[in-house]
């Protein structure tokens, strides 16, 4: 009987537990949406379903479970229903590639360290950039499958607003391809343990965003814009299109957009992370925590992710269009070239 | 499991591209193309070659795709029904003839493809490396091509302005 390798099994386990965490990780941060928006808002937020309204996600879930899917009569049902399928794929799919932990052998049950990442691809910067290119399918079929015209405009203005970010996007990833010299996301996080000593004396961790603060901001920037979130949530400005571009779903179908949203705020993070933040090292402490300082970034990041949408008030849209192409994209070209030829004087 | 990939990723780009010439309501069209085309790059990683794969997504389905959707969308292209007043005969010589071109390609094709003699999958490290390998591709790209890369760059771009000459007589 042949047998099966361990580290086969740890592996394929990986997917399931990183594709399970994730959805999990969609209800928490809904929960602490909600009560941020509470506390933003001078107000207590929810507290009814279980100790301190831990349990609220739950009731969400059943409540969405059990409405009903509606459709409308002139909707493309084909498209329809695919659409928020491709939303939620293309959210799940980009997280494959991020590094979340040091290699492990789980307590010693594995014969050799296995490295916390799904698939480490040597081209996995470019994996994070195709994907992310991609999600847009799902928000413009579901405006043009959906037949109404707030979808319609919600999915045309999502669609617009995110390919004029997505250049910015892609230039932040390439003033890190600049310094870094490899499209491997394990090699950058590599890169990134350790300090450097500033007059010998004050310590600075080696992260790539002290190299380009500006790449971090971009980045930071244009991923908000990305994933929709306020205030760039011009897809679903309720004032003026309802809902936008899920206006006409319901149901579990509306469940997977609401889904694919949390999930992209997740991978937009972890990509900050592993890109800017030192990925899962912390300096002067322990590699083998590295999950735990991983989460440690992560929640801080998703924190001020909820924080600004609650701060902030929403751009009109000429504005939107402006800040993207007038400023946003030269600072990013700017960015690269101040980048590249720091790396050619110094490096 | 190589081969069983294969046969996956080649049914489903053929499947699909059948799709996209086979049925008439473009937007459907469309996305059965985005998927001929993402599993045209699941072929190039079992070739070995992830950054041609990714290359594949990014340029075809994260651009290309993007805009012939937009054209089909924005433009409310109808569906490809039946003319008014039922189908418009064709005339019988016509009929002939074009029998007579497909089968003559049909022939073509099986010639070529019975002449063709199968490669041997090459089990050589390095060269898997070199094909994996940016900076490779790169150098020979920008040193050994450098002149076909730049002659094809301004050819796009001669393209780009005849479009747009042509478009603007019209308009």
């Amino acid at each position: 009987m042949p047998t099966i390798d361990p580290v086969l099994i740890f592996q394929i386990s990986l997917i399931g537990v990183v594709f399970l965490t994730l959805q999990i990780s969609a209800a928490v941060l809904v929960y602490f949406e909600r009560k941020i928006a509470g506390w933003a808002q001078d107000r207590v937020g929810p507290n009814r379903v279980g100790p301190l309204g831990l349990l609220q996600p739950l009731a969400d879930i059943v409540k969405l479970i059990f409405k009903e899917e509606l459709r409308p009569k002139a909707a493309d049902a084909w498209l329809f229903y695919l659409a928020p399928i491709l939303s939620a794929t293309t959210a799940f799919a980009a997280f494959a590639v991020i590094p979340f932990g040091p290699p492990t052998t789980l307590f010693g049950l594995l014969d050799r360290p296995v490295p916390l990442q799904v698939a480490d691809v040597n081209v996995a910067l470019l994996v994070i950039f195709a994907i992310t290119s991609m999600g847009i399918y799902g928000i413009v079929l579901a405006g043009w499958a959906s037949n109404s015209k707030y979808a319609l405009l919600g999915g045309l203005r999502s669609s617009a607003q995110m390919i004029s970010y997505e250049l910015s996007y892609g230039m932040a990833l390439a003033s890190v391809l600049v310094i870094a010299n490899t499209l491997s996301l394990r090699e950058l996080v590599d890169q990134q343990a350790g300090v450097w000593w500033v007059f010998g004396a004050i310590p600075i961790p080696k992260w790539n965003v002290f190299l380009t603060p500006v790449g971090f901001f971009i980045y930071f920037v244009a991923g908000i814009a990305e994933t929709n979130r306020a205030p760039f949530d011009f897809p679903e400005a309720e004032q003026e299109l309802v809902a936008g571009y899920h206006t006409e779903y319901s149901s579990m179908s509306f469940a997977l957009f609401f889904l694919a949203e949390y999930v992209n705020m997740v991978t937009v993070s972890a990509v900050a992370i592993s890109l800017f933040l030192g990925g899962f090292y912390m300096p002067f402490l322990p590699d083998s925590f590295g999950l735990l300082w991983f989460l440690l970034k992560l929640a801080v990041l998703l924190f001020i992710y909820i924080w600004m949408r609650w701060t902030l008030p929403r751009y009109r849209y000429d504005q939107l269009m402006d800040f993207g192409w007038k400023r946003l994209l030269p600072l990013a070209i700017l960015n690269v070239l101040a980048t590249a030829a720091g790396v050619l004087y110094w490096g | 499991m190589d081969a069983a990939l294969f046969y996956l990723f080649a049914a489903i780009s053929v499947i699909c591209s059948l799709g996209v010439v086979g049925q008439r309501n473009p937007m459907h069209s469309v996305m059965l193309l985005i998927g001929s085309f993402i599993s045209l790059a699941g072929l190039y990683v079992g070739l070995d070659s992830p950054f041609v794969a990714v290359t594949q997504i990014i340029v075809y389905t994260g651009a290309i795709m993007v805009l012939f959707l937009f054209v089909v969308m924005l433009l409310n292209a109808p569906r490809e029904d039946l003319a008014p007043g039922g189908q418009v005969p064709i005339p019988r010589n016509l009929k002939v003839v074009g029998g007579l071109l497909s089968l003559s390609m049909a022939g073509m094709l099986v010639w070529a493809l019975s002449r063709l003699a199968p490669t041997p999958f090459v089990e050589d490290p390095q060269a898997a490396a070199r094909v994996e390998s940016v900076r490779e591709i790169g150098l020979v790209l920008f040193r050994d091509h450098a002149f076909a890369f730049e002659v094809t760059s301004i050819l796009i771009l001669v393209a780009m302005v005849g479009a747009i000459v042509l478009a603007k007589k019209t308009v």
